[in-house]
């Protein structure tokens, strides 16, 4: 790394994780740079009449005024390319399997081991041959990353020209040029199968598309009743202990997308783990792989420092891009954005900055927005349809969601799933509060569902209705008990009871129910909506509420969600018949 | 460069904790002080801020009695450390790690920096281990597992400390036989509490087995700053270097955190809510990530911070905070304790996060998951149904809805009270949360499945669940 032209300064202060330095007239805003004599990682924030700002991403315990601070002369960058997937990485993509191989367990500063393993080779298979003319964004070459994923090996967005050589298919490893190519300024570039990109700008792309996809996560809450598209964004704002990472491991093990990025920000170690240990175990329901093969891990814990939290969400967005770029469909799961903003507060406050909302920095909404727009829907350089969706999970203080980050985040998504405590006490999970949340996304994916079941949009309506109603009901009943209640209305109350319970809920360690498909999820609400309408037109009818609870085959209906496998329709079918026998035979005795 | 054992005359500023050292130089960040007063007393210190020629230093010792003129600071050269061995078990420090009981410091290989070092995700093994308490509030509802971070969230009077020694006294794992060591460390709490501590690990016989650090009410209150990492630091000495399973309880986390703020405002920070730091979010973490196992060791960390929440106010800063951190929370129910219930474990908001994958075929019987979420789910409707009734009377209620009533009192009273001493095995737990069940009519049980009434509640006749009810009861 170093050279005759490096540039070093001296520094001047350190307090916690901001550290200055003198002499750095040369340094560039968001430049790396290397401290100490550990030579800590950090990045330039700040520059002013030649003394340096520099945020450490490392513990700065021990660092004294004095020591050099050398620049690197590139902004914090990101290393692209074959063997990201099923890795592990901390907030600046440091691989922390090849760490513990050389630290032993415990995290040591100043360590470099490079994001990728060099040396490892790739089956390489040439896409284009010498002649061709190569444009940003393209691939001049493909790999097997995994079973499932092809990786395209992309020609770096700056770049362009004619193919002068490239190597025939074979194995090569990350330091062989594969493809060298002649610059419109008569340039000559080499290509290996790696490229830097710098984490806080986004990758270009062609075209942004619309929504029209949902992306189906197998939890019927979110499937049936607020849907996120592929492309979307989406926030899941809870207090502690409502379920956010349950609910985002969930979203991480079942979505439809290819690609996974779970950063695991400012959160706990054992859920990393937990992670690390169980995706292996588990099965792609598609591709029938092992899920760890599409996932990529980003773990700033909660006792990382504090400066790396702050980028880790922008470096797993844009390993994300970097897969969308290829043509796939990419979720990336942040847990939990607060941490990240709190992590800019602290920031903020070291740098003596004047505070907005309960002591966050003005620019948190713009950075927000930032980090949300990276999501989407887009036609990517070389003309595919990839997309990244966002999904992250927000932790307000006190579970109110009126705090600065939940209000600013609730501008810059379209889909709000709100925990509910209640829910979460009554160990009703995922705790996704039925009142509270929203989805912008449903008119745009209620044609994707029409062609799954023609009624999915009238049958949604009417138990969302359902909840609705119930819930007024409920606030009389609570005044002069339910049994004073016409039984028409008491049915609502067990309606929803049973949407509650049978259709909303949905135990993820079942193995039957951990994951829905969109066929099942529209099965169970047809079922669920016949049985209103005839149970309503049957106490219309005179039948009295026991009757209808104690239909013979009304407990399989309650159960259905656990009893009844995923494509197993014709046992649908068959619960559908034996249900509406049970209430044709209590029709044929009301008209006798 | 670097000059340990250059004094230093003269401070330009003593503010609270705070001491302000100008004309210094070659000083490192988080370096440790020693402040000799005026008097010749001996304080120690550490470096908050440092420039070329300036530094903050936060004194452990407190303030008073420093003078600007004639105060003489030494920079020692590295950080804070405390010293590990296996022989400081059975042993009293202070919060900076030195004896407090009168003996002299055991002899010790090694001096650690007490803020250890993150440990790698990847090196984790995830904690499955579950650890019988022998208190059915907890074995059955909210698992503590091995090398878990488990809070007791607790208010002024109420027994969380109880609650704490009969953990230490009754832990053990089913099917290894494992002796827990204990490191205690307790900040700015009374003199009696610690005494009440001595007193029940003497009683049980495990003295020689605990490790104390004692920060009291009359200590610098900037000690507290130090003393659970001092206690951690040993811990994982324990745990990591020894191969030790080590049970740390930690209390009081409130007066940490007041100690923190403290140093905080001295400093002229910004502060976010309640005058908290914004940073008290990951300098909590900075304690409670310290728990786990390795995945190549053999010992593990289990965490059980007590803090007494102010004004029972558990959206307050400090449980809050908490709870995002730890992996679940105790948490005790004034009302439940007025009513004379011990342990009041309150049957809603506590959690365990651990417990779904340290409970169960294999670990502690195949039913259990379910029992605990259905246990979860009819206890919170006696709770829906306890505020109907106090709005429409008992006498309105359903028939379905008295048996909750019933339900939920037969729970609180028999399944979650206990004695101080009694020590329930899982299977003993298991049954009696059964018949609890059975006092539900089986339609209402959906979240058991078929097998489970089969085997468990169909095999229980009311007639006997009356009998062991009254016999209890006698």
């Amino acid at each position: 790394m170093q050279n005759a032209t490096e540039h070093t300064g001296i520094i001047t202060r350190v307090n916690g994780p901001i550290v200055e330095a003198r002499g750095m007239e040369y340094a560039g805003m968001q430049e790396v740079v290397e401290v100490g004599e550990l030579r800590l990682m950090g990045e330039i924030i700040k520059v002013r009449n030649g003394v340096a700002t520099i945020q450490v991403y490392e513990n700065t315990t021990g660092l004294r005024p004095g020591e050099a601070v050398h620049c690197t002369g590139r902004p914090l960058s990101v290393l692209l390319g074959p063997g990201l997937l099923g890795t592990i990485y901390d907030g600046i993509q440091r691989p922390l399997q090849r760490i513990a191989e050389v630290d032993g367990p415990l995290l040591l500063r100043g360590e470099k081991v490079p994001p990728i393993d060099f040396t490892k080779s790739w089956h390489f298979k040439p896409l284009c041959k010498p002649g061709d003319s190569l444009a940003p964004g393209h691939p001049f070459g493909e790999v097997q990353e995994t079973q499932s994923i092809l990786h395209s090996i992309l020609c770096p967005p700056k770049v362009s020209g004619t193919i002068q050589t490239i190597v025939p298919e074979g194995d090569y490893d990350g330091n062989t040029t594969v493809c060298t190519i002649r610059q419109e300024d008569g340039t000559l570039q080499d290509l290996t199968m790696y490229q830097w990109w710098p984490v806080r700008v986004p990758r270009p792309v062609q075209e942004r598309e619309p929504l029209l996809e949902p992306l189906l996560t197998g939890l019927r809450v979110v499937d049936a009743f607020f849907p996120i598209a592929k492309g979307g964004a989406s926030a899941i704002p809870g207090g502690f202990g409502t379920g956010k990472t349950m609910t985002q491991q969930a979203l991480a093990k079942w979505c439809d997308a290819q690609i996974i990025v779970y950063i695991g920000c400012g959160e706990r170690g054992n859920e990393m783990t937990e992670v690390l240990r169980e995706f292996p175990q588990l099965k792609d329901p598609r591709t029938g792989r092992s899920l760890m093969e599409r996932t990529i891990l980003i773990a700033n814990t909660s006792n990382m420092p504090v400066a790396a939290r702050e980028v880790s969400i922008y470096t797993g967005i844009t390993l994300a891009e970097y897969y969308r770029d290829m043509g796939y469909d990419v979720a990336i799961m942040a847990d939990s954005t607060s941490r990240w903003a709190e992590a800019l507060r602290e920031l903020s406050g070291r740098l003596e900055e004047m505070p907005a909302d309960e002591g966050f920095p003005a620019y948190l909404p713009a950075k927000l927005a930032g980090f949300y727009e990276r999501a989407g829907k887009v036609t990517n350089l070389r003309g595919t349809i990839g997309t990244v969706s966002v999904i992250g999970a927000v932790s307000p203080p006190g579970g109110d969601f009126s705090e600065p980050v939940t209000q600013h985040t609730s501008r810059f998504i379209r889909c709000f799933w709100a925990l509910d405590r209640d829910l979460a006490n009554a160990r009703h999970y995922p705790a996704i509060s039925w009142l509270n949340s929203y989805s912008e996304y449903l008119v745009e994916v209620a044609q994707w569902w029409k062609s799954k079941d023609h009624e999915w949009k009238t049958n949604r309506g009417e138990l969302m209705e359902l909840l609705q109603k119930e819930t007024s009901l409920q606030q009389i009943a609570k005044l002069v008990g339910p049994d004073a209640l016409p039984d028409s209305q008491r049915l609502v109350l067990l309606i929803a009871d049973f949407i509650k319970n049978a259709f909303l809920q949905q135990n993820s360690f079942d193995e039957v129910d951990m994951y829905c498909s969109p066929e099942k999820t529209t099965w169970m609400m047809r079922l669920l909506v016949k049985f209103n309408h005839r149970a309503q037109a049957l106490i219309q009818k005179g039948a009295s509420l026991g009757e209808i609870n104690s239909l013979e085959h009304l407990p399989r209906l309650l159960r259905m969600k656990s009893e009844i496998p995923n494509h197993d329709t014709a046992k649908m079918a068959e619960l559908e018949q034996a249900i509406s026998s049970d209430l044709d035979a209590l029709e044929r005795r009301l008209n006798s | 460069m670097k000059m340990p054992g250059l004094v230093y005359r003269g401070v330009r500023n003593i503010d609270g904790p705070l001491v302000f050292l100008d004309g210094i130089d070659g000083v490192a960040y988080d370096e440790l002080v020693n402040i000799v007063a005026p008097n010749g007393e001996q304080r120690l210190g550490k470096v908050l801020d440092v420039t070329s020629h300036a530094a903050v230093v936060q004194v452990f010792g407190g303030t008073d009695g420093l003078s600007p003129a004639d105060t003489r600071a030494r920079f020692l050269g590295h950080p804070l450390e405390v010293p590990v061995s296996r022989d400081m078990l059975g042993r009293v420090f202070d919060g900076l790690g030195r004896p407090k009981d009168g003996l002299p410091l055991p002899l010790c290989k090694e001096r650690r920096d007490i803020n250890g070092l993150p440990i790698n995700p990847y090196a984790r093994e995830y904690p499955r281990d579950f650890i019988q308490t022998g208190i059915s509030a907890i074995d059955v509802m909210n698992t503590l597992v091995r090398g878990q971070k488990l809070p007791i969230f607790s208010g002024n009077g109420l027994p969380h400390n109880r609650i704490a020694a009969q953990i230490a006294r009754q832990a053990k794992l089913l099917n290894e036989k494992v002796d827990f060591a204990i490191v205690f460390a307790a900040m700015g709490v009374k003199n009696d509490v610690a005494r009440f501590f001595i007193d029940s690990f003497e009683k049980s016989g495990t003295l020689h087995k605990v490790a104390m650090f004692l920060s009291l009410a009359d200590d610098p209150s900037v000690e507290r700053m130090i003393t659970p990492r001092s206690a951690l630091t040993l811990a994982e000495y324990l745990a990591y270097d020894e191969g030790m399973h080590v049970l740390v309880i930690i209390t009081d986390m409130a007066n940490y955190c007041e100690a923190l703020r403290e140093i905080a405002t001295a400093r002229g920070e910004i502060p976010s809510r309640k005058g908290y730091p914004g940073y008290l979010y990951s300098d909590l973490a900075s304690m409670y990530e310290r728990a786990g196992r390795l995945a190549n060791g053999t010992g593990s960390v289990t965490q059980i911070p007590i803090l007494t929440m102010p004004n029972d106010d558990i959206s307050h800063p400090i449980p809050d905070l908490t709870g995002y951190i730890t992996e679940g929370q105790i948490v005790l129910e004034r009302d439940m304790s007025q009513r004379g219930i011990y342990p009041p474990v309150a049957g809603l908001p506590s959690l365990s996060r651990l417990m779904k994958d340290g409970i169960g075929k294999g670990r502690t019987r195949e039913d259990h998951p379910h029992v605990a979420s259905q246990l979860f789910a009819a206890y919170s409707r006696v709770k829906d149904i306890r505020s109907l009734a106090s709005v429409i009377g008992e006498e309105e209620l359903s028939p379905t809805d008295k048996l909750y009533m019933q339900f939920g009192k037969a729970f609180e009273e028999k399944f979650l009270a206990q004695g101080e001493f009694e020590d329930r095995t899982i299977e003993q737990s298991l049954a009696l949360a059964w018949e609890m069940l059975h006092i539900l009519p089986r339609s209402e049980l959906l979240r058991v499945s078929e097998e489970e009434l089969q085997q468990h509640y169909d095999t229980l006749t009311d007639a006997s669940v009356v009998e062991k009810i009254t016999q209890d009861a006698q």
